[in-house]
Order: C-alpha cells, then structure tokens, then sequence
C-alpha cells in the first residue's frame, strides 16, 4: 500500500537536476538573486514609505539582528528550538527506522497498522498541538513530541520502501554465503536502503522545524516561535524577520547536512573515473 | 565410500501465476567428493533451478539432496549466480572480500588472498572501480573471483563465463581447472558449450527440456591435463558427437 518513497521531487527529477547544476556552477548566481531581492526591497520600502510594522527595511532588519545577536536573545532562543528541532528528528526518525524496518520484513503487520498510520495522517498537528501542550507541559518536551511526531510519518514510509526494495539476487547471495541475520541486516540491508533513508531525513529535518515553531506558537516563552509571537504583539515586525531568517537559515542547514550525507551514501551511483 | 553429494528423486514444481510449473522431475544423481560435474540442457530446462535447490536457496517439493560429510555439519559452497550480482556499493575489491568477512577471517589474511585473486582474474586495475563502471564480463570475472575465495567445499557455477569472449573463456577455464585442482574442491557447472564440458569435466550430465530430467550421462575419461589442443583430440571429438546426439 505505501509504495513511493516520500520525496518532494516526484515528477520534476529532471528539473531538480537542471536546478542543482545552476547551483553547483552558477553559485555566485544565487549572490545575485539576493542582492537583487534586497534592493529591491530596500528601493520599496523607500519610495513606498509603508509603516514599519507593516514592512520594515532590509537595514532595519539587519540591525535587529545585531542588536539580538549582541545582547544574546537571538542565540538563546535559537538554541532552544534547535535542539527541539535535532531531540525530535532524533526520536521521529529511530523510532519509525525501528517500526519500518519490522514493517518492511512482515506484510502482516503492515496490513494490521497502516490504516492507522494512514489515518493519522489525516489529523492536523496544529489541531493537536494545543492538546499535546495541556498535556505535557508548555515546556521542551511537548515540543520535541510535536517534532517527533511531524517527522515520523516520512521517515516511516522511507524505510518501508528503502528495505523493501533490498535486491532480491543480493538476499539470495548472502543467503548462499550462510550470512547471519545481523550480517544481512549490515552488510546487505542498511546499505542497500541508505540512500532512501536519508532522503527520509533530509524531508523530516524540514518538517521538524515546522513542528518546533508550530509548538512554540501554541504555548511556549522561550524560542523562535515564541519570539515572532513576542514581534507580533509588539509590532516589532523587523524581529518577526529575523526570526523568520534564523528559522530559514536553520532548515536549510540540516536540509544541507542529510543530502550531503545522501551524496556520500549513493557515491557509487555517480562514480566516473 | 560414501559420496559427498546425493541427490535423490529430486523435484521441484514452482506455483506461478500460470498455475503449478514442474521445472525438474525425478533427478537423481550422485556427486564424488573433488569431482567435477558439468551440466547442459536446453534453456527453461531447470538447470539454474538445480543449482538453487542445491545451494539451499529453494525447497524441493519431491525427494532430497543430501550431503555426505559429517553428520551435523554443513559443507562450505559458493554459487556463480547466472546474472551477476554484485553489491554496487562496494567496490571490486570489497566484493571479493565479502565471503572473507563473512567468515570472519582476519583483514590483513583476507586482503592477501583478495589480492591474488584480482590478479587471477586479471582485474588489478580495477580493484577500486564501483561495480557500474565494470563490463559485463568484467563483473563476471569479479562474481567468479568472490566465489573462489572463499574456497568452497562445493562450486555450484551458473554459466559463470557466459559474457566473455572465447580467449578470456578459455583462460578462465584453465583457471577454474587450476583451482580446482589446487583446492580439491567439487564442482557442478552448467554450460551450453559441448566443448567446454568436455574440456573441463569428470563427467557430463544432460537435461532433457523442462521439466528437468536426466536423459543422459557420460563419464569423460580424458585424461589430465587437458590442453586447447585436446579439442582436436579424435577421442574428444567422439565424445562431442555422443553428447550432440543426446541433446538433440
Ligand atoms: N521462482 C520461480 N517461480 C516460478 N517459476 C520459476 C521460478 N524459477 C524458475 N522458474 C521456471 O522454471 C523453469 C526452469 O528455469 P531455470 O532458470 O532453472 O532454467 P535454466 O535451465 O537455467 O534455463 P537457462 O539455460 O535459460 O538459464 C522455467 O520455466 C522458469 O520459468
Ligand atoms: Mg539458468
């Protein structure tokens, strides 16, 4: 029943690969798109004169961030919703390798829980997120169960699918080597599921984040989420963007780590000598 | 003496799609310990079902395979797959390692060993090449090389030099003679050529088409060692046209 692994570039891989040879040879490209975003924004903000609540400028921005870097609440907070970012995605992403991996071995026991995995699908964490926090406290540890939770579902079908699909010839030859059960499962399985199960990571680092801040906005004092919650109320809009930027530059870093990690696990796929 | 190999009516009938597929009837055979057996048989006839069965990869469903080492104690074999079946993620040498460390056996020892076996196959400059970059005869040399290593009490061998060219294929015979000879170990090795089994074998075993039954036997009593010239040998050439006729 689960049969495609969990990846957002479906049918554009093609597509996906012009983009990252623009990234790979054009880098400075990208240099110019930002620099071009900002003025942009800068000449905006300047002959449109929006209130500052409304739009602030890049230059406010940038101040806001210093002036947070300097007296260390940025960090802080950073640092809270990281490590509820990396404590989720650890927990999510063992406990679904664990489930997936029995699942993938045993049909049965898919049969028996995918409707409800499935279904809890169909549940918003936002709804839930409110409950979650009655429950286990406007503290860390509500957080890292909402990351936890957000990241478990992709991580869950990419492991179904990355040991599903171990080669049957390769199963047979290990099996003709009398491997045991844990030199299989080293030797032939994790390798040959590595590729896909990091790219079940590389989508559940994104989405813990999300979880995080989705946290962090129902009821938290402390993190990122909180943060923008706290620019908001003060119509400190130039912080909700440094938030907003911390945030960013945060996903986009743990994205980068998991396809750096997928690149070195699939080497042999592109090897040219 | 007791044989080392004894296989006993053997069947094996798969449940397909199609509905039930006898793919080998009623083979029974006996194997000699250090012997070399090699079998033809049209293609769909059952051979690489055989090997299977034998290997433990599938259950028959009709009669047994019984080994005549010590009770309790399984003999040590190694499987030529038809299609190679290399781990793309590890490289040519890696490969080769693999059965030494599954045995356990210490790096350095295993290293050693892999070593000559790359130069056997003629492989040295592709020891640190991934499996993609090999051809496909290149990959078979590789998949032989792994399952000499391991030195196998039994070498069950799938057409293992299907995709080389005649002199690799000649070379790689001699090769395979030399380990056998030098490792004492049994061989049962399916192949179309007449002239390979003949030039290689103790004795030939022909499969009639599926399902797989033996429809004829025949020692090979050549003697050793046989050379290239011996194809042209009167003897050799009787022998040919006798396992010509059987396979029809
Ligand atoms: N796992 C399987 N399930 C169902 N049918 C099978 C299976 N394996 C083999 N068969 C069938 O058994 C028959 C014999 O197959 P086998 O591979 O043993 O032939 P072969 O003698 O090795 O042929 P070739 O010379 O072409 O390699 C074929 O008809 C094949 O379709
Ligand atoms: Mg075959």
């Amino acid at each position: 029943m689960i049969k495609q692994p969990v990846s957002e570039h479906k049918s554009s891989g093609k597509r996906h690969k012009t983009l990252e040879k623009l990234a790979r040879y054009n880098g400075w490209l990208v240099v110019v798109s930002i620099l071009l975003v900002l003025a942009v924004w800068s000449l905006g903000v300047q002959w449109g004169k929006p209130p500052a609540f409304l739009l602030p400028s890049p230059q406010a921005v940038w101040d806001k961030f210093v002036s947070t870097l300097a007296d260390g609440s940025l960090l802080r907070h950073a640092s809270v919703t990281f490590f509820e970012v990396l404590a989720g995605l650890f927990f999510g992403s063992l406990l679904a390798t664990c489930l997936g991996y029995f699942l993938a071995k045993s049909s049965t026991l898919e049969k028996l829980l995918s409707p409800y995995l499935v279904a809890s699908q169909a549940i918003p964490l936002v709804a839930i997120a409110p409950l979650l926090i009655i429950w286990f406290g406007p503290g860390i540890s509500s957080k890292i169960l909402i990351c936890a939770l957000i990241v478990f579902f992709p991580v869950l079908v990419n492991t179904i699918i990355g040991f599903r699909g171990v080669p049957e010839n390769l199963r047979d030859l290990m099996v003709s080597m009398r491997a045991t059960r844990w030199q299989k499962l080293r030797l032939l399985e994790i390798p040959a599921a590595l590729p896909i199960l990091f790219g079940g990571l590389r989508i559940g680092a994104t989405l813990s984040v999300i979880g995080a801040v989705v946290g962090e906005f129902v009821g938290s004092d402390k993190g990122l989420g909180f943060l923008i919650n706290v620019g908001r109320g003060q119509f400190d809009t130039a912080l909700v963007f440094v938030a907003i930027f911390t945030l960013i530059f945060m996903a986009l870093s743990l994205y980068g780590l998991a396809m750096l990690a997928e690149k070195r696990s699939t080497r042999w796929k592109t090897a040219h000598h | 003496m007791t044989q080392f190999l004894e296989v006993d009516h053997l069947g094996m009938t798969f449940n397909g799609a199609e509905g039930e597929l006898m793919a080998v009837q009623d083979v029974s055979f006996t194997l000699a310990e250090q012997e070399f057996l090699c079998v033809l048989g049209p293609s769909g006839s059952g051979k690489s079902t055989l090997l299977r069965l034998i290997a433990g990869l599938i259950k028959p469903t009709a009669g047994s395979i019984q080994f005549g080492c010590l009770p309790g104690e399984q003999p040590s074999i190694s499987l030529v797959f038809q299609q190679t079946n290399l781990m793309p993620w590890r490289t040519v040498m890696q490969n080769i390692l693999l059965p030494l460390e599954l045995q356990g056996i210490d790096r350095d020892q295993a290293l050693e060993r892999a070593n000559a076996m790359i130069h056997l196959v003629g492989l040295e400059e592709f020891a640190q090449a991934w499996p993609s970059e090999l051809s496909g005869g290149m990959a078979q040399r590789v998949a032989i090389a792994r399952a000499f290593i391991a030195e196998p009490d039994l070498l069950l061998l799938d057409e293992p030099f299907g995709s080389l060219d005649a002199l690799t294929r000649e070379r790689m015979g001699a090769e395979l003679l030399n380990i056998w000879q030098s490792q004492r170990t049994a061989v049962i090795m399916v192949t179309h050529s007449i002239s390979e089994a003949l030039l290689l074998s103790d004795r030939v075993m022909v499969f009639s088409p599926r399902p797989a039954t033996i429809v004829a036997e025949m020692k090979v009593d050549l003697p050793r060692p046989r050379q290239e010239e011996t194809r042209y040998d009167p003897e050799f050439l009787k022998y040919a046209k006798l396992l010509r006729q059987a396979i029809k």
